[in-house]
């Protein structure tokens, strides 16, 4: 194709993705070397229903000055990527002098908020990814066992943890996994202890988001796996059996190899989402339980100040690791691409 | 405090009269203006009820429109910041004025109030620096809410001190009659970070170095917080990091709870007949807000809700918005359905049993919540960090070092430290 | 073919199969047939905190309404608040963004399927890492601008931000599926001396509809059910269903209004279950054509 040709036909998916990605792109990078001003404050009074009192106030005139000299900001440097909130370089150090042993050292640092959600993001990415994938391929061998005529509503039903808002969808289960809701209930029974409370604990918190990550996303990995199913080359199956091959030699040396740029494609969409979770923390107040990169960076953009550049300082960081993550799976298809080519 | 109280009402008495004159009259009140008026708000009941009465002021010269949304403090900063201000007015509480202030997207009022406003209070004027900034029309205070029936069966008057809610829990729980008697907003976030303010100032504590952005709760009395709402948790709900107002209402209305410090704007909702039994919605009462330790303040802030008027817009705009949002804070609006909405800070309210409470938080010597440019970031790093103590993860020293740090690095950031 | 498979499956795994997908299609319905019950029970009763049963029984909703179902989070929705307006704006949005997402997207995955330099393929990783910027920051990044140059608010503005935002999916499945129709079709139609876009709309676009529905299907999803953009871009009178529902949920619930949310939730998946049920056919086949392939 020519080059040309390849412009026109690119240009309106390219444009979108420059205008309203690579641009927001290119400011939070920008945002994230560079913080706001320094604020000149001042002693007032404040007035209000509940009388005067003494409080202080930035001095708008003052920092106006400053504002007008360097409108971008103050350039930082990497500063706000190293700061205690982020990767806390200095404070990292102070811990490895101090600490007392690994042990002692991995707790302390996991007690920096940055790492503190990096270690819940890691563990719910490479749990989730692995398990939503096989329960999607599990789902989808035995929807393809069933007669014709029932699969349409059991398609349905699988794809409904997919389509329900999960706005909605996780705010029913937080009450349904109250300790007095009726999951909560079901869990109290199945393990005798009636004091057991999925809110209250960290450990059940992590595996019930876990749970609800994999309920979540099996389905979208149930009805590509279920696709790909019916594209498996019937005569290689035939002439397997005819070898002699028993069923699950059938499904380990011919259905998954036929499956797996399928699941390259999944691991890829799904690392990234599953490294960007979000709602179902906010959804199951789970804050103080468990935290994510982008809770982090939704509670820097939500509180009543907001932070602009910390949280684009860890949405660069998110994109960071993202990248790494999935850089593996960049160089196969880096791979296969030459391959097509040649 | 008290005698200015006292005389709003009186005064709220005797103008009530000329309501009825007056409520007809509602839209032509509105006068001689032109031009576009956009509000943007939390959106509450009483809040509706303040745009729906602005809107009568629509006509065809005058546009009205309010997005009242949960995310208002994410739209209403940069809603503001454009050339024109694509919001007029904000409708903010004592917290979330200050990033408008920091901003600097908010107009003084100081002129607009000369010419359209002398009829409003002088009480309802939200001045900082002598400079008319918003004006009030609500106020929302936590205070005591407790189960009448459950403190006769175990003898005990309504706590005036938090010493006496412990003691009143313990009797309780000993008693049988709740397993986990106190409730409380303790999610983590936004409500934890307040309740601890709350208890921390009550004790005497400073949140910052006088009158410097240093933050300084790492102290006597910031351990003293702390191990008091460890001891309050004992008796709460094991899920409590979880329970925001939402679910503490839902606690109290199952039957869950038989004290609790909590919203005065929300306790209607629990003394009405709906989704509730009738021995728990009967038996609600609320009460002053408690002390502690022997101290004067009691532990909780005042808060009051207002609007403001946009920076950049044309004055023929802002002049229209100062209207229009008089009219929809103006003693008109009150009846018998909008009435018990809130505490209303406007000439005419007649407070409600339900709406006791906040009086009674107004008069007992409550603290404003600070309206300070860097209060924020401060509430925000308690909020995620007191958490850790709760659950057992950190000691109380390690949790407020990690406060005064996470505020630091924040403070540090937004250039209020060097 | 596979049904013939199946039909030579040995008992004992035909029941362990069978047992697991009744299982899964339990596990997967539960929430959704509770949410249904409870859609015609009152607040007190579904969301209740003294006992989970109350949500089956509903004392509260006898005590309140007489019956023990009522209709009234349904009424509460579509009459009082008016939902009905929210679904005309949410049906705007959906299928404008389908039709520009797979315009703009079969444009340039057909485009890269086509192209044998090293650049496509560096377009089709670059897309990728723009997927993996968090949404939030993305949108309060819009924030500023948008109401600087008076675009907030606008059906339009969330419409094109969601197809942008939508891009990178659409075009790695796209591309993977065109990839998958022979290049000698469209390459043949070129030698008969029709241009690259005479060649693509003659003789590709008739044979691209399975991966288009699939990839649509996707598409329509993400447009409908999206909640970061529609909530924070759009003005009160353009919200689309989901912000609506947030909305009656809100930071104070308000009595009635959370009932309100749960019939709206209900009300919003039906569609969905017509939609699934008359395109299974297509999305599996169109699944079945290239998309998978990777």
């Amino acid at each position: 194709m020519k080059h040309k040709t390849f412009l026109w036909f690119f240009l309106p998916s390219g444009m979108a993705m420059f205008l309203f990605i690579a641009m927001p792109i290119v400011s939070v990078l920008t945002q994230s070397v560079y913080a706001p001003h320094e604020q000149v404050i001042r002693e007032v009074e404040n007035c209000t229903l509940f009388g005067c009192s003494k409080a202080t106030q930035i001095d708008q005139e003052a920092t106006r000055a400053l504002r007008d000299a360097e409108p971008m900001g103050r350039f930082v440097g990497p500063s706000i990527y190293t700061d205690r909130n982020h990767l806390a370089f200095a404070e990292i150090a102070g811990i490895w002098r101090n600490a007392s042993g690994l042990g002692d050292f991995f707790g302390q640092v996991t007690n920096l908020p940055f790492y503190d959600a990096l270690s819940f993001t890691l563990t719910y990415t490479a749990l989730v990814t692995p398990l939503s994938l096989a329960f999607g391929l599990i789902i989808a061998l035995a929807v393809n066992a069933l007669p014709q005529l029932f699969r349409g509503p059991v398609i349905f039903v699988s794809l409904l943890p997919m389509i329900v808002t999960p706005l909605v969808g996780a705010l029913i289960l937080f009450w349904m996994i109250d300790a007095r809701g009726v999951l909560g209930a079901a869990l109290q029974a199945l393990a005798g202890d009636p004091g057991l409370s999925i809110k209250a604990s960290t450990p059940l918190m992590w595996t019930m988001l876990i749970v609800y990550g994999v309920w979540s996303s099996a389905p979208f990995a149930f009805v590509i796996y279920y696709a790909g199913l019916q594209t498996v080359p019937g005569d290689t199956l035939e002439s397997a059996m005819i070898d002699g091959a028993s069923r699950w030699e059938r499904i380990r040396y011919v259905i998954l190899p036929h499956l797996l740029p399928l699941t390259t494609f999944m691991a890829l969409i799904k690392i990234m989402d599953n490294f960007r979770v979000f709602e179902p923390i906010v959804s199951f107040s789970a804050g103080a339980h468990a935290k994510s990169l982008s809770y982090f960076i939704y509670s820097d953009l939500g509180g009543e100040t907001r932070l602009l550049s910390s949280a684009a300082a860890t949405s660069v960081l998110t994109i960071a690791g993202i990248i790494v993550l999935i850089s593996p799976v960049l160089v196969r298809t880096w791979h296969a691409f030459g391959r097509v080519r040649a | 405090m008290t005698i200015s109280l006292k005389r709003l009402f009186q005064s709220a008495l005797f103008s009530s009269s000329l309501l009825a004159l007056s409520a007809g009259a509602a839209s032509a009140s509105c006068g001689d203006i032109a031009g576009r008026v956009s509000v943007v708000g939390n959106e509450f009941p009483a809040i509706h009820t303040v745009t729906k009465a602005a809107a009568t002021c629509a006509n065809d010269k005058v546009t009205v429109k309010a997005n009242l949304t949960a995310d208002h403090q994410k739209i209403n900063l940069p809603g503001m910041q454009g050339n024109p201000a694509e919001y007029t007015s904000a409708i903010i509480a004592t917290s979330s004025i200050t990033p408008l202030l920091n901003g600097n997207v908010i107009r003084p009022l100081d002129d607009l109030v000369a010419k359209f406003g002398q009829d409003i209070p002088k009480r309802q004027l939200i001045t900082v620096n002598g400079k008319v900034v918003a004006v009030a029309f609500m106020a929302n205070a936590q205070h005591l809410v407790y189960r009448d029936d459950v403190l006769k069966k175990i003898g005990m008057e309504p706590p005036k001190t938090y010493e006496q809610l412990l003691e009143a829990a313990e009797k309780i729980r000993a008693a049988g009659i709740m397993k986990n008697p106190v409730g409380g907003a303790y999610a983590t976030g936004y409500n934890l970070g307040l309740e601890f303010i709350n208890i921390y100032m009550a004790l005497g504590g400073e949140l910052f170095k006088d009158g410097t952005p240093t933050a300084s709760v790492k102290n006597g009395q910031g351990v003293a917080a702390l191990e008091l709402m460890k001891k309050l948790t004992g008796y709460m709900n094991p899920d409590f990091l979880t329970h925001d107002s939402n679910a503490t209402a839902a606690e109290w209305e199952a039957g869950n709870v038989a004290l609790m410090n909590f919203w005065g704007s929300r306790t209607g909702v629990l003394m009405d007949k709906q989704g509730s039994t009738p021995e728990v919605y009967e038996n609600t009462k609320v009460g002053a807000p408690m002390t502690i330790g022997g101290g004067k303040i009691p532990a909780t802030t005042l808060w009051w809700d207002g609007w403001t008027v946009a920076r950049n817009i044309p004055d023929a705009d802002a002049a229209a918005t100062f209207v229009a949002m008089k009219t929809g804070t103006s003693p008109a609006i009150l009846n018998d359905a909008t009435m018990g909405q809130a505490v209303w800070m406007i000439e005419g309210y007649k407070p409600a049993p339900v709406n006791q409470g906040v009086m009674l938080t107004m008069e007992s010597g409550a603290k404003p919540y600070p309206m300070l440019p860097y209060m924020g970031l401060l509430h925000a790093a308690i909020g995620e960090n007191v958490a850790r103590y709760l659950s057992g993860k950190a000691d109380a020293q390690t949790t407020l070092a990690d406060i005064e740090a996470a505020y630091t690095a924040a403070a540090k950031e937004k250039g209020f430290l060097k | 073919m596979t049904t013939r498979v199946a039909d030579r499956r040995p008992m004992i795994l035909r029941v362990v199969m069978s047992s697991f997908l009744v299982l899964w299609l339990i596990v997967a319905a539960f929430p959704f047939l509770w949410t249904l019950w409870g859609s015609f029970k009152v607040e007190g009763d579904f969301f209740s905190k003294a006992d989970w049963l109350n949500a089956l029984t509903g004392p509260l909703t006898i005590a309140e309404t007489g019956g023990s179902f009522t209709s009234s989070g349904y009424y509460g929705a579509w009459v009082q608040e008016e939902f009905w307006r929210a679904a005309m704006n949410s049906l705007t949005v959906v299928v404008c963004v389908v039709c520009i997402s797979l315009t703009f997207g079969t444009l340039g995955g057909y485009a890269l399927s086509r192209s044998p330099y090293r650049y496509a393929f560096w377009l089709l990783l670059i897309s990728l890492v723009f997927r993996a910027m968090p949404p939030i920051t993305l949108v309060s990044g819009y924030l500023l601008p948008f109401f600087e140059w008076n675009l907030w608010g606008h059906l339009p503005t969330a419409i094109i931000v969601l197809v942008a935002i939508n891009q990178p999916f659409t075009l790695w499945m796209l591309t993977s599926f065109f990839r998958n129709i022979p290049k000698d079709l469209d390459e043949s139609a070129m030698m008969d001396g029709c241009s690259r876009f005479q060649a693509f709309r003659h003789v590709i676009i008739p044979v691209m509809w399975p991966g288009v529905i699939t990839t649509g299907l996707f598409s329509f999803l993400l447009a409908y059910n999206d909640f970061a953009v529609t909530a924070m871009l759009l003005s009160k009178e353009n919200q689309t269903m989901i912000p609506k529902i947030a909305s009656f949920l809100g930071t104070t619930q308000t009595k009635g209004n959370v009932m309100f949310a749960v019939s709206s939730v209900i009300s919003v998946t039906a569609p969905l279950f017509l939609l699934v049920m008359f395109f299974q056919r297509q999305i599996v086949s169109g699944l079945t054509a290239g998309a998978v392939k990777g």
